[in-house]
């Protein structure tokens, strides 16, 4: 009688831990008479930061747009290795039709169901318009193939289960921005690019053990998870940057005190000085407008 | 000028593989060291003012800028990097050992770097347009060295 309980018991705990960690894919016909525009997709391209990770390490000019993948991101979790997202059929992404990709970077789900990891910041991205996702598919679809096969993860167990991150998205992924309330347009648009797009806060926010970003300090500065030193907060609090100043800074990577960014930022500083200066003030005047972390 | 960088590049990389010592303390060389280097922001200064809108283009003053920074860029580098001067051997340095495991590498960086600033000089006196031009190449070259060279804060 126990026995049959408990194996009834176990049954339940299985169904529902499969029913909670099922993918949670965009629900049909939400892409229908989407298309996508390669001229407008390079705007999001270079806002996206996609380069800065699946490029190789230290790319500039014409090879940030060779997406072979490769680059280490060291983190608490374990080793993440970029994929090749190059439009290679057999080693990238270009079989893909717009679902898959669309899934991909609003509800980090692959083509066959499985959950990505976070190190893929879909946390953000899920806050990009659909045409926006279009738009950057249509401009991805036109860069260089590249044959780089993908490597593992090296993440230690349990982070190895990548069905856990069912899970951890019931939990981690927000609803809505991190900043609310009205601003104005200019401030509007820096927070889409900011938050949904360049995704600034998955590095200037802090995590919780789990690696939910707290965003009650949201970009208030966090460890460097790739080992030394500290990524810096950039509230205005924090920062005291001026608004030309940090515009100044985006295009091109020099401080108010002409010192020039390095480690990590030269990568993102690559890529976000390709947009066009009222995008940069945009952002900055988003900046300014964050909450300082108590 | 080629020549003349080559045969600084080849002493710089002799010092660097063979650990020069210096006639002054580690500390200090260290110190006039990043005084280089604040030189270098003293002149980039005005052209990224100018190129940011934050003060007006003045030809004379790029130009001045400009000419200094190659003059500065130049400057045999072979004292500037003793043995014992890095990150893991002493405190108050970002330098980071990879200077001295890779120093082809890091003399090509110092080679982009002088590039870039020579590529300014020809353009300063030229227009704003021009000097923003020119202003990536010497941040890209910045930038580059210190990925890979210098520590993080």
């Amino acid at each position: 009688m126990r026995a049959a309980l408990l194996t009834v018991l176990l049954a339940l705990l299985a169904v529902a831990a499969w029913a909670l960690t099922r993918p949670d894919r965009l629900p049909d016909g939400a892409l229908a008479g989407l298309e996508g525009d390669a001229a407008r997709g390079e705007a999001v391209f270079w806002a996206s930061g996609c380069a800065s990770c699946h490029a190789a390490e230290g790319a500039t000019g014409e090879a940030l747009l060779v997406l072979a993948g490769g680059r280490a991101l060291v983190t608490d979790f374990g080793t993440f290795r970029a994929p090749n997202i190059s439009p290679d059929p057999t080693h990238g992404i270009g079989g893909w039709d717009l679902a898959a990709f669309a899934n991909a970077m609003l509800r980090g789900v692959a083509p066959d169901g499985q959950h990505y990891y976070p190190a893929f910041p879909y946390a953000s991205y899920r806050f990009a318009t659909l045409q926006e996702v279009a738009d950057l598919k249509a401009f991805m679809d036109g860069l260089p193939a590249s044959d780089r096969p993908n490597e593992d993860h090296a993440l230690p167990f349990p982070y190895s289960l990548r069905r856990g991150i069912g899970l951890w998205k019931r939990i981690a992924l927000p609803e809505g921005w991190a900043v609310p309330g009205a601003m104005t347009e200019e401030e509007e648009r820096g927070r889409h690019l900011a938050e949904a797009l360049a995704h600034c806060g998955e590095c200037h926010t802090p995590r919780s053990r789990l690696g939910v970003m707290d965003r009650g300090r949201w970009m208030a500065g966090a460890p460097n998870p790739s080992g030394t030193g500290r990524i810096p907060g950039i509230t205005p609090a924090q920062l005291g940057w001026s608004r030309g100043e940090i515009a100044g800074y985006l295009a091109t990577g020099f401080t108010p005190s002409f010192d020039s960014a390095g480690g990590t930022m030269a990568a993102v500083v690559a890529s976000l000085s390709r947009l066009p200066q009222e995008d940069l003030q945009a952002i900055a005047a988003y900046l300014l407008r964050l909450p300082p972390a108590p | 000028m080629r020549l003349y960088r080559f045969s600084t590049a080849l002493a710089l990389v002799g010092a660097l593989a063979a650990g020069a010592a210096t006639a002054q303390s580690v500390e200090d060389t260290v110190a006039a060291r990043q005084g280089q280097f604040k030189l270098f922001a003293l002149h980039i200064g005005p052209l990224v003012g100018m190129a940011q809108g934050n003060m007006p283009y003045d030809a004379d003053l790029a130009q001045a800028a400009a000419d200094n920074l190659v003059k500065l860029t130049t400057l045999d580098q072979s004292l500037l990097w003793p043995e014992g001067s890095d990150n893991f051997s002493m405190d108050g340095t970002r330098a980071l050992p990879a200077i001295w495991e890779n120093p082809e590498d890091f003399v090509a960086k110092l080679a982009a770097l002088q590039e870039g600033t020579q590529a300014m000089q020809a353009v300063a006196g030229d227009g704003l347009d021009a000097v923003r031009g020119a202003l990536g190449g010497i941040a890209g070259a910045c930038s580059a060295c210190h990925q890979a060279y210098r520590a993080p804060q």
